[in-house]
């Protein structure tokens, strides 16, 4: 199979044994039964010194695989099938194994998800950041020494006394600063950061973020990044490369492909995205159709021909062409120049007035878990209403209480018995799942984050929609099977769907069904908590158009949980902001958008990686949340709130202002001392 | 630290005493008049009468169970049913002197070999030398102490003739080694059965261990397989094999009681057996007693040294 | 590329990946996998297992003997071997007349080998149904409703743990008599606490998963969370849990036949005729004692290498 390698810049990116890495037309195949199955198909690019490149798309394309390849660190089923792997000019695959081990140690490091699994959970942290200089020949002591300066350079708080921890003791912020210290020991000139952030509250994100740009600043260290988040990926690198099936289909500068992609799958991811503060009353989002093809495909031509909406003849049947569009820039399509005929989707969602009854209201209600003895207040004196049709977005950091608003709203964990109702309609609903019968536990239902836990793995799609319709309404027999049909026609499954066990479906589609059992009994309310988390953006897409439209047509409301900024403010008719059990802020999407807001929401919004561009004045939230078991005195944010006033914020409990039309503030500060959220610049990056 | 002790220790106070019940309420309801049986098919009425009285079996239930009570709390068992005169204290102490010489013999010779294997296994994972080791380790540990005991006691006490194929014929100047000699064939049985087992338990230990992302971190430091070993995988993947061999302090004590019949070894099963069959209630009891201590005792120091082994368990105040 | 072990992490999930039958056309995600593939493919990794197709043929070989004894046997468990030239045979070695030698008693060891399957592979497997059932029912309720249900099995559970089976079994069985029923109900008692934990432990991380809460949201009953949502989910548990317990059961009533707690302490069983031979070890006269044992430990071998096939096989 012969392939067009793109053909750098002559200038500035051709020679490969000057680059920080050079990746040179990788394969790399996994063995399954003696079967090598292609992972990579030829991956080329290049990072130079000093420069942050990104690797993007969605799960399965290979992002992470290259990451590891460019460690030479692989499954032992791996196979370097062909190409070469550059790092300073030495050739990586083909190093002895004491040359590579000396490599790691030396020049370059890797920093990944899920800092707490990171760490060896029994060695105290001093000495495992000591290692790394043991590692290059240093005595214990001055190991020692360096390891606390090491610490001392992530702006670690009390770094002596985190010598002396161990892993399990530190919030996963602060063990990612020391991952980070770890890999920058060396001084390495290539760091290789995946998901460094994901699994991390955004407020955490922002900052370890912060921190990465400085320390390259200051190492002048190469960077690999791969993160599914296109803000991260947008605010951090200078190249990006989108990758899709093992292969890399455009190479851009950031602002370049984030502006204008020029490839039809980025086009698509893109503009599945919420973005530019977009409302589902603009268009729906778009949706690439089809899956991804697995591991091992053959795929002979255009990796994406299957699911492109340009696609033609030649593409079945050409191989695509390197498109150099000038500047190192390039794209991997027959039909660079016929982009502008994608469409984009046309709004299906009308304008509506949100009327003033409510549904389901939460009137004082608190909720206490016992913990060792000690009283926990998880939920403090909450009041949410929901009308007819409407979507209240939840936000706040995790730990804030959104969950356990959810659940005990649900029913699944009774509130405290202190006065507080849920009513339906205005009547009280009882305070247990287990004890409310026919409207009130037909009333709530919840779709859930993960569908591979939510659906019932030994159950049909059937089974599970036919159990629900029977439980929560009158209709059973032969009208419940054309009921269940019904049902799944309206989600887009299939009847041949039905007949499938969980597993044999795609994430998407899961979602779909664990979506239509929230609606096969004709809620009032759906809890949807994080329901597109999991999900690729283009599948998250794919849920939001159907959650958007079923809303439509069902007049249902939805509490909608996320951390997710852009997908609030898409969906979203109403934001509530949450912080350690207490609703700090609720108001209509475009009024908290466009402020006056409370500190905390302002340094939430601002703490979000922007896709679209980076937030200049970005206000840094200090410290972790606090226990909700020991909750400061006065207003539970004035230890982190920069507006905090001495004598009053830490003192008094603030009251809650009405700062316009259904938009309430719970803060101390005037209305016009109130801040206002910052707004991402389109313009260049810093 | 201290609270998760003084919580162990609560429980397993309630667990003896449970065991306590059961033991007495089982020993209550022997279908053979106990005393009947003491003074032998043709003994007349009035001697049992007086035995029955002089052991204080006619006393109410409650009385008798007190009694039990007491005794274990005054450590003081009474005299043997079986051997009058004698102190129950005073045959339990030989045998569990015997039984824990065989137990360390064994853990000794297997606790060095199973935990090699296992790691070797689990670092080698799917290869032919890690096959082996599984496959042989299931099969020696699928089989009952007492078969392996005879055929050992075939191969290289009859046949071979390299040891003494019984245990019971100690002279009485034996030395050390000598004495080793005698049991070091019923040790080999436990090693065979507890081989393959604690390796089994070390390899999957270390397998986790080894796939773990905190093993990556460690491979791209650039540290040498044998010090991501040493420095980040035992002390994390030889947790559960700590648990293991504390649970297995129970069986290793007294559940050997067809492997000490193979070799006539007087060790704690055998004794139990003895007084179960005679039946002896004093002994029998404190003999099942003394094993269900040890098995405390063991699994309390196995979980302390986890505690040690890892800092998770130790600081959380035992809430794992 | 060379590769020593050092570069190596484990392998991804990289399974056969069936692409689905019907293309999901409406959204992309990951490609699902095929149940019915699954099933197959755990069959096929099987059937493949050079382990489990040892196991299975010795455990079929002695399922063969306990059924048919006759058919293998050369002559009845308890007949004498009588020579061609009507000599009386006892105490001689393995031979031609006598495959595995006769006992002192002049009985044909190799016979009684082929009749002793049929009572330790009734009363284990009966045992060990009865544990993992009643284990099954226990477990259920404590990983469900947790609280003081679970603390009160749990004690006693661990009590009865404390101690090793074999010797809890010697003393019931002193109390109740060696009848076939009792032992069998001894054993199965004994090995309900440990099923109970292995089941508790599934159930407590079935029961975080959230379809057990979206079935408290449309107010299904707890018996219907139990049997119907639940448990059809831990049924690969309670196979292999089955399975491991058979072993130990077989090991478990072979020790007590051994230390003379039977039924019937002259009928064909392993246990009773290692019992009554092993002490002429010494004597050299070792087959009456050494095919008992060695048909004992093949037998044992063979249930574990299918409990560690299947467990290794339902897991993948």
């Amino acid at each position: 199979m012969t392939m067009i390698e793109p053909n750098l810049d002559p200038v500035d990116r051709a020679d490969p044994a000057t680059a920080a890495l050079a990746v040179q037309n990788l394969h790399l195949a996994y063995m399954v039964r003696g079967q090598p199955r292609e992972v990579l198909r030829g991956v080329t690019f290049q990072v130079r010194p000093g420069e942050a490149f990104g690797l993007v798309g969605e799960s399965g394309c290979g992002k992470s695989t290259t990451a590891y390849a460019a460690l030479r660190y692989m499954p032992a089923n791996g196979r370097i099938t062909e190409g070469h792997v550059l790092a300073n000019g030495k050739d990586i695959t083909e190093m002895s194994n004491a040359e590579l081990r000396k490599f790691r140690a030396t020049e370059a490091s890797m920093v990944y998800q899920d800092p707490v699994q990171a760490m060896n959970p029994s060695l105290k942290i001093g000495d495992q950041v000591s290692e790394c200089f043991e590692i290059l020949g240093h005595g214990k002591s001055e190991s020692m020494d360096r390891a606390l300066a090491a610490l001392k350079r992530v702006h670690i708080a009390a770094p002596e006394s985190v010598m002396d921890r161990y892993p399990h003791q530190l919030s996963g912020g602060m063990l990612q600063r020391v991952v980070i210290a770890m890999g920058l020991a060396k001084d390495p000139k290539l760091l290789v950061l995946d998901e460094p952030t994901t699994g991390l509250d955004a407020t955490v994100e922002a900052e370890v973020l912060d921190l990465v740009r400085e320390l390259r600043k200051e190492t002048d260290a190469a960077v690999l990044l791969i993160a599914h988040n296109l803000g991260v990926i947008r605010t951090m690198c200078d190249r990006v490369g989108v990758m899709y099936a093992g292969k890399m289909v455009e190479e851009a500068t950031s602002d370049q492909l984030f502006g204008e992609p020029r490839h039809p799958y980025t086009i698509g991811l893109m503009n599945s995205i919420p973005r530019l503060g977009l409302r589902k009353t603009d268009r729906a989002l778009s949706t690439i159709p089809g899956n991804m093809p697995s591991i091992g495909t053959d795929l002979p031509t255009c990796v994406y021909v299957s699911r492109c909406p340009i696609a033609t003849d030649i593409c079945r049947s050409d191989v695509p062409p390197v498109v150099q569009l000038g500047d190192g820039r390039w794209t991997r399509c027959h039909h660079s120049d016929l982009l502008d005929q994608i469409v984009e989707p046309l709004a299906e969602v009308p304008e509506h007035l949100i009327p003033d009854d409510q549904v389901v209201e939460l009137n004082h209600v608190s909720k206490t878990f016992r913990q060792a003895g000690h009283a926990v207040p998880a939920l403090v004196s909450v009041d949410l209403g929901f009308a007819e049709g409407e979507t209240l977005g939840l936000v706040g950091e995790s730990g804030s209480g959104k969950s356990t608003l959810a659940k005990t709203m649900l029913g699944v964990h009774g509130p405290d018995d202190d006065g507080g109702t849920i009513t339906l309609d205005g009547r009280p609903m009882k305070a247990k799942a287990t004890d409310r019968r026919g409207e009130a536990i037909q009333a709530i239902q919840m779709v859930f984050q993960n569908p591979d836990s939510a659906l019932n793995r030994s159950w049909t799609v059937r089974r599970i929609l036919h159990r629900t319709v029977t439980r929560l309404t009158d209709i059973s027999g032969e009208e419940a099977d054309r009921r269940v049909s019904e049902i799944a026609e309206a989600m887009r499954l299939s009847e041949h769907h039905l007949d499938m066990r969980p597993r044999q479906l795609s994430g998407g589609l899961k979602q779909r069904v664990a979506i239509a059992r929230a609606f096969a009994g004709d809620p009032r309310v759906v809890v949807c908590d994080e329901p597109t988390s999991a999900l690729d953006v283009s599948v998250q897409a794919a849920i939001l158009n159907l959650l958007a439209t079923l809303q439509r047509d069902e007049k249902t409301s939805y509490l909608f949980i996320t951390h997710d900024i852009g997908v609030v403010r898409y969906l979203a008719d109403r934001i509530a902001v949450m912080y350690v059990g207490r609703i700090m802020e609720k108001g209509l999407t475009e009024d908290v958008f466009n402020g006056p807001v409370h500190p905390y929401t302002e340094a939430l919004l601002s703490a979000v990686p922007a896709i679209d561009g980076v937030a200049k004045n970005r206000i840094p939230l200090q410290g972790d949340i606090p226990s909700p078991a020991d909750p400061p005195p006065g207003c539970v944010f004035h230890t982190r709130c920069k507006y905090h006033i001495p004598g009053t914020c830490d003192v008094e409990i603030p009251p809650s202002v009405t700062v316009g039309p259904r938009h309430e503030i719970v803060c101390h500060l005037p209305i016009d001392q109130m801040p206002t959220p910052v707004t991402v610049t389109l313009s260049q990056k810093n | 630290m201290a609270r998760f002790l003084v919580r162990r220790l609560l429980l397993s106070i309630i667990t003896l005493f449970i065991l306590l019940v059961v033991v007495f309420a089982l020993t209550r309801v022997f279908p053979q008049d106990v005393a009947k049986q003491l003074a032998g098919p043709f003994a007349p009425q009035q001697r049992v009468d007086d035995l029955n009285e002089k052991l204080g079996l006619l006393d109410p239930v409650s009385t008798q169970f007190g009694r039990l009570v007491g005794d274990v709390v005054t450590l003081d068992f009474g005299e043997s049913y079986s051997q009058p005169g004698v102190k129950v204290v005073d045959l339990i102490r030989p045998a569990l002197w015997n039984s824990a010489k065989l137990v360390m013999l064994a853990l000794l010779i297997t606790l060095p070999l199973s935990i090699l294997g296992g790691i070797m296994a689990a670092r080698r994972k799917d290869t032919r030398l890690d096959r082996a080791i599984v496959s042989l380790g299931l099969a020696s540990a699928s089989i009952p102490d007492f078969v392996s005991g005879v055929i050992l006691q075939l191969l290289i006490g009859v046949k071979l003739g390299w040891l003494p194929a019984t245990s019971s014929s100690v002279p009485a100047d034996a030395g050390f080694f000598t004495s080793l000699r005698f049991i070091l064939l019923p040790a080999l049985a436990i090693v065979l059965v507890y081989f393959g087992y604690i390796a089994r338990i070390t390899r999957a230990g270390a397998i986790g261990v080894f796939d773990s992302d905190y093993a990556r971190t460690a491979y791209m430091k650039g540290l040498s397989p044998w010090e991501v070993i040493k420095k980040h995988v035992l002390r994390n993947a030889l947790q559960p094999t700590v648990a293991v061999t504390g649970t297995q302090m129970g069986y290793l004590f007294g559940g050997l009681v067809g492997l000490e019949r193979v070799f006539n070894y007087p060790g704690l099963g055998n004794l139990i057996l003895r007084a179960a069959l005679a039946p002896d209630l004093p002994l029998l009891q404190t003999g099942v007693l003394t094993v269900a201590v040890i098995f405390m005792l063991a699994t309390l120091s196995s979980d302390l040294l986890i505690a040690w082994m890892n800092p998770r368990a130790r600081l959380a105040g035992g809430e794992n | 590329m060379a590769l020593t072990g050092e570069n190596e992490i484990t392998p991804d999930p990289v399974e056969p990946v069936v692409l689905p039958t019907v293309a999901a056309v409406v959204d992309g995600g990951a490609p699902a996998q095929d149940r019915k593939s699954v099933k197959a493919e755990q069959r096929r990794q099987l059937v493949r297992d050079p382990s489990f197709i040892i196991g299975a043929l010795v455990l079929l070989f002695w399922i063969l003997c306990a059924l048919l004894p006759a058919l293998l046997a050369n002559y009845g468990p308890d007949e004498a071997v009588v020579t061609a030239d009507g000599q009386f045979l006892a105490r001689s070695g393995p031979d031609g007349t006598a495959w595995f030698g006769t006992d002192s008693a002049g009985r044909d060891v190799y016979s009684r080998v082929i009749y002793g399957a049929r009572n330790v592979l009734t009363v284990a497997p009966i045992a060990a149904a009865a544990a993992v059932a009643a284990g099954a029912i226990l477990g259920l309720l404590m990983g469900f409703f947790r609280g003081w249900v679970d603390e009160l099995i749990s004690r006693i559970s661990e009590a009865v743990l404390s101690l090793p089976v074999i010797l809890l079994a010697i003393l019931v069985l002193v109390v109740f008599g060696t009848s076939k029923l009792v032992i069998i109900l001894t054993v199965a008692a004994l090995f309900t606490p440990v099923v109970a934990r292995t089941v508790r432990s599934a159930v407590l991380s079935e029961a975080q998963l959230d379809y057990v809460t979206s079935a408290k949201l449309r107010g299904e009953s707890s018996w219907f969370i139990m049997t119907r949502e639940i448990l059809p989910n831990i049924t690969n548990v309670l196979v292999v849990e089955f399975t491991v317990r058979v072993g130990y059961a077989i090991f478990t009533v072979a020790t007590l036949a051994f230390l003379g707690f039977t039924s019937d302490a002259t009928a064909p069983d392993w246990g009773n005729d290692i019992a009554s031979t092993y002490t002429l070890i010494n004597a050299n006269q070792w087959w009456p004692t050494i095919f008992p044992a060695l048909a004992i430990a093949s037998l044992v071998i063979a249930v574990n290498l299918i409990a560690d096939s299947l467990d290794k096989a339902l897991k993948s």
